[in-house]
């Protein structure tokens, strides 16, 4: 699997789009692969404020619930409403599956999180994939 | 914590581990076990789960244990330890009950084999391995009847789902269609001579149970044999994942879930395979209390009407937000597509229709009372 050289990357696996104002956020495909079949998703309501390094929401595969991390802070503008009843299409196509979309409050966040490069070092060290 | 300081706990290995690994199934430790908790190259939990509602799937169920009880008092030390009434077995025939500790609570559930006149073979789950052992064997004493642990012995596969038998007769001299549910046979399977085939299992499926030597190289043979007769079934390997949510969607308990050493048998709903008939049993004289002192907690199944899945420990509240129970198991159902779960309530909200909340993250989500089991497989016309 390939990872967007334009996203930035976290080490809990989710993936931000920006840019440089709003940004679009989702979770790797290496995620979803550990996850399994994701059956559920909870996310925050459009207006919700989000922190970096904080939890957002939460997904959950059968056998697991797992929290979400917010890459970088600000407000959620928009959610992607298809997932609450298709979670399954983050499976199918994680990169392509975003889950919301933000207004940054600190763009420059973004340059603490990973490269594509530098995450898929990370997850072949983390993973074995 | 430093490595130095941690005391690795031994996990064991069953003897297809590395097959499982060669098929690249995702590997959990589970109760001390490595175990493989799906197969990705089968499709994942759901894929595999509903395999066996409506194919077949096979699992490595090599890690459940196996204690065998012979001699002459073989059957008073079965009834001794254990509530069901082991005295209505033919030779050949099997039964799902318990063994109870004095108080009534579980040490574990079992599966009973009668192999033969004074022969019994009780199938125990993999957590409880060596407590159920020492258990039985410190229980049986006073019995002129030998306890061996025959654990390590077989390689056990389970072969579920409605193509299981069609998949099975292929690979077998025996007639399964003359064996019932809850009966096994011994016949050759792969070329392996006087195999146990128990028509046991799971997964709230037809199926069976194949015991079978656990070096390696046999254990691989039979498991790549019955995985390549099964393809023209759409046959596919299975995980626990499956495995849990296959037998959660039939109710089937699950012990340290729907049983352990802290709930009863009143309370755990398992009272058709109690026999309180029988004058003596360990437990038996705790559980006659208890049932005329009245079940305070019972078991229910429920199915969430709002958006959310419950889990093992949520709590379970009342309608005014007061915390009322827990849930012992919850999940996803692949196969009835809606989010089930096992939980204990008081007894005053067990009935069918009941509406609870279940706390998922800080927020109480509505749940109803439903019947159980979730699943039941339709009946052969």
């Amino acid at each position: 699997m390939s990872y967007p050289a334009d996203f930035r990357y976290t080490k809990e696996h989710e993936w931000i789009k920006s840019d440089g104002k709003t940004a679009t956020i989702g979770i790797t495909d290496y995620a979803q692969g550990s996850l399994g079949d994701i059956v559920f998703v909870d996310l925050p309501k459009p207006g919700a404020e989000i922190t970096a390094g904080k939890t957002f929401g939460s997904v959950e595969s059968v056998k697991a619930v797992s929290d979400l991390y917010a890459p970088a802070s600000g407000t959620v503008t928009d959610v992607n409403g298809e997932l609450a009843t298709a979670p399954e299409k983050i499976n199918k196509d994680a990169h392509g599956s975003w889950m919301m979309k933000v207004t940054l409050k600190n763009p420059g966040e973004l340059n603490g999180l990973l490269s594509a490069a530098d995450y898929e070092k990370f997850v072949a060290e983390e993973g074995g994939h | 914590m430093s490595a130095a300081e941690t005391i690795t706990p031994v996990i064991r290995r069953t003897a297809l581990n590395s097959v499982h690994r060669q098929m690249g199934a995702k590997m959990v430790e589970f109760n001390g076990w490595d175990m493989p908790v799906e197969y990705p190259s089968a499709g994942g939990i759901i894929a595999e789960h509903n395999a066996v509602r409506t194919g077949v799937g096979m699992f490595d169920v090599s890690h459940m244990g196996d204690i065998r009880l012979q001699g002459p008092e073989a059957l008073a030390a079965v009834q001794h330890i254990s509530m069901n009434d082991a005295s209505r077995l033919a030779v050949g025939q099997a039964q799902y009950s318990a063994m109870l500790y004095p108080q009534g609570t579980f040490v574990d559930d079992v599966i009973v084999h009668r192999l033969g006149d004074d022969d019994y073979l009780l199938v125990i789950n993999a957590g409880t391995r060596e407590k159920d052992f020492n258990w039985v064997r410190d229980n049986t004493r006073q019995f002129k009847c030998k306890v061996e642990n025959l654990s390590d012995d077989f390689t056990q596969i389970a072969i579920q789902g409605p193509k299981g038998v069609d998949l099975l007769q292929k690979l077998t001299d025996a007639n399964l269609s003359a064996v019932k549910f809850y009966w096994v046979t011994r016949g050759t399977v792969c070329g392996l001579r006087n195999i146990l085939i128990a028509r046991t299992g799971y997964t709230a499926e037809d199926g069976f149970e194949i015991y079978v030597p656990s070096d390696e190289a046999t254990s691989a043979m039979v498991w790549n044999k019955v995985l390549e007769a099964g393809k023209e079934f759409g046959a596919v390997p299975c995980g626990l994942g499956a495995r849990n949510t296959l037998r959660l969607e039939g109710k089937l308990p699950l012990y340290g879930h729907e049983i352990s050493d802290t709930i009863n048998v009143w309370e755990a709903g398992l009272d058709r395979f109690c026999k309180m008939e029988k004058p003596e049993f360990v437990g038996r004289v705790a559980l006659e209390k208890a049932k005329s002192a009245g079940v305070k907690r019972t078991l229910v199944g429920l199915e969430m009407v709002e958006r959310g899945i419950a889990r093992d420990g949520y709590k379970v509240l009342d309608d005014a937000s007061r915390e009322i129970g827990y849930v012992t198991s919850g999940s996803y159902a692949p196969f009835l597509k809606k989010n089930i779960a096992l939980a204990y309530v008081p007894s005053e909200f067990g009935n069918v229709g009941s509406t609870v909340k279940v706390e998922i993250r800080g927020q109480g989500v509505k749940a109803q009372v439903v019947p159980t089991p979730f699943y039941k497989r339709p009946k052969k016309a």
